[in-house]
């Protein structure tokens, strides 16, 4: 059915539909619309028996939702940015033992300075956590994502995350095909957990593992990410029988046929990307774009494939590794070894910054070119970052960095963009 | 694809303004999309909010740069924000006041707008009228409606109904149904 909603309720309602047992979740911008819907929903009686939880931290959300799940719930919590670094270790302890829980994460910016506005570095900075990792371009996607996420992680018995733009699509309205709820039994069928906390046959989860066993853990955590490479585009390809759309996958490609330049990003810029694509081919320029929804499992081959008869390949990504560049483009490099073409890696978007048509015009027409250094940053203010510099290298005492920006620019309560 | 920008205080239903134009654009078979400018709201301080709408899917994730069309839910931002950056001077305004372009100063602003598609409507005092509080996104809408011809009365009145309730909806409506009927003027 079609509808005008927002991001948040898309996913709530979609999460619903999906049977869960246990949601918990601490509230954290810009998550919280997501769980606010799925608790008016257990609170009408709605999800049957259904518990909500509420906990009084992210460590505990996680917590909760690993108790839950080895009790055999169907589990779902969602969070975003520090909520997700203070979950950290738990979020791990998930993988680890091998727990299909399903998480939002609405991405946000990593303080400090603290930030609330998108990017991508909450979710990357866990990206070796063994959690499956899927990035939605829209929110029809990424309420299709949660859908495909339950059925993948309990086949696999692995955690994954759905991983969407904070505002940028948790607070946009925009049209969404809701699947009704026989689509959605049809296509994730009730969970079977391999592993449960059952009184009538004990057992027991989280032992201790040394050297003599540790890798071997380890290992098979890799190797189920390898199977989810496999069952990714499968999964995907049923979920098209059965709701009649593309949605999920591992990568997917945007007139990169004859494509000379291909730009390689993740989550709603994709959106973005693809105008200024159409733009440009309009003008005779061959580019494409190739958008990736599976960060974990990192989809090598498709990426190689895909990539491999351009001339250049632009990671744009909203994510910084600092000291080194890009996260994704790290990746990408990986998946491009042996094939020679030039490479750029663009950070952008940092923070909430809006990432602009026009400004990707120059950037496309400068890779165009190969005029881009091989490391660059999108609308970066450089007259601020020099007067910075010039300040320290003045004073000692130059004092606190964001707080000196902020007073050089002139903050008012307003800024259009 | 049109874009109109929505600007406003907190408090005012400056994003629910916005979500409100994408659902009855969307009811009448159009593509919408509505998203705030992501700010930390706070009653009184400026908000803005977008709507774009189109005949095919909307990918575009910029906010609205170029807008066809500028709602000024609080004329007091005239002195404080930016609001025109953009607009062309064929472009739709509609400011929620009780005086004239001339009586807010913007006389000579606006000489070489296009007079049909500029209006002022009451919609506080709409809004106050109808609702006793003074949240004038709904009416402005009902004006939005008749100065661009974008969406039908019908669609914002079924736009309001999904987003209100009750005594809430009916305000609204009446107000929104008035500030139509004056704007059409």
């Amino acid at each position: 059915m079609l509808k005008q909603i927002e991001g948040s309720e898309a996913v709530a309602q979609a999460v619903a539909l999906c049977r869960p047992e246990v949601i918990c979740a601490y509230p954290i911008s810009p998550q919280t619309h997501i769980v606010e819907g799925l608790g008016r929903r257990v609170n009408s009686g709605e999800l049957g028996r259904c518990e909500f939880i509420n906990v009084e931290s992210e460590f505990a959300a996680m917590s909760v939702s690993i108790g839950a799940s080895a009790a055999g719930a169907r589990s779902y919590t969602a969070t975003a940015s520090q909520g997700l670094l203070f979950m950290a270790e738990a979020v791990y302890n998930a993988s680890g033992l091998g727990l299909p829980i399903v998480m939002t994460v609405a991405n946000r910016a990593i303080g400090a300075p603290i930030n609330i506005w998108n990017d991508h570095s909450d979710s990357l900075a866990l990206r070796d956590s063994g959690w499956i990792q899927l990035f939605a371009e829209t929110n029809q996607e990424a309420l299709d994502l949660h859908i495909l996420a339950f059925r993948l992680a309990e086949e696999l018995s692995l955690p994954a995350m759905v991983c969407m733009d904070g505002f940028i699509l948790t607070h946009a309205y925009e049209r969404v095909d809701m699947p009704t709820q026989a689509q959605v039994d049809a296509y994730l069928p009730r969970y079977e957990p391999r592993q449960v906390l059952d009184p009538a046959e004990p057992v027991s989860i989280g032992a201790m593992v040394g050297p003599e066993a540790f890798m071997e853990v380890r290992y098979l955590a890799h190797a189920k990410q390898l199977q989810a490479l496999e069952r990714l585009p499968v999964l995907a390809s049923e979920f098209k029988q059965i709701f009649g759309r593309d949605s999920g996958g591992l990568v997917r490609r945007y007139r990169t046929e004859d494509a000379e330049t291909i730009v390689v990003a993740m989550g709603s810029v994709l959106g973005t990307i693809k105008d200024v694509v159409d733009e440009m081919r309009d003008a005779g320029v061959k580019i494409g774009a190739l958008g990736v929804c599976a960060f974990r499992p990192s989809p090598l081959a498709a990426i190689r494939e895909a990539l491999r008869r351009a001339q250049r390949v632009v990671v744009l990504e909203k994510s910084l590794a600092v000291g080194l560049g890009g996260i994704l483009a790290t990746d990408i490099r990986t998946a491009l070894a042996g094939v020679q073409l030039h490479g750029y890696t663009v950070i952008a978007g940092l923070g909430g910054r809006p990432i602009l048509k026009s400004s990707l015009h120059d950037l496309f027409k400068k890779a165009g070119e190969d005029a881009l250094e091989p490391v660059s940053f999108l609308d970066l203010g450089w007259d601020v970052v020099e007067r910075v510099l010039e300040r320290e290298r003045q004073s000692r005492r130059s004092g606190p960095i964001a707080e000196n920006i902020l007073r050089d620019i002139g903050v008012v309560g307003a800024t259009l963009a | 694809m049109f874009q109109v920008r929505i600007h406003g205080r907190g408090g005012q239903g400056v994003v629910t303004a916005a979500e409100m134009l994408s659902i009855a654009a969307f009811l009448v078979q159009r593509y919408a999309q509505a998203f705030p400018s992501f700010g930390s709201e706070r009653t009184g301080a400026p908000v803005v909010a977008y709507c774009r709408i189109d005949d095919k899917e909307i990918r575009l994730r910029e906010p609205v740069i170029k807008p066809d069309a500028l709602i000024i839910q609080d004329p007091t931002l005239l002195h404080q924000v930016d609001l025109f950056a953009g607009l062309a001077a064929d472009g739709i305004i509609l400011i929620n006041t009780n005086r004239s372009f001339a009586e807010l100063g913007l006389g000579e602003f606006v000489g070489g707008f296009r007079p049909e598609r500029l209006r002022t409507v009451a919609a506080t005092e709409l809004a106050l009228k109808h609702l006793g509080r003074p949240v004038p996104n709904a009416a402005l809408l009902g004006g939005f409606a008749a100065l661009s011809g974008l969406i039908s009365l019908a669609s914002v009145i079924a736009a309001i109904k999904e987003k209100f309730s009750g005594k809430i909806a009916d305000g609204n409506i009446a107000a929104a149904t008035e500030a139509y009927e004056a704007a059409r003027a």
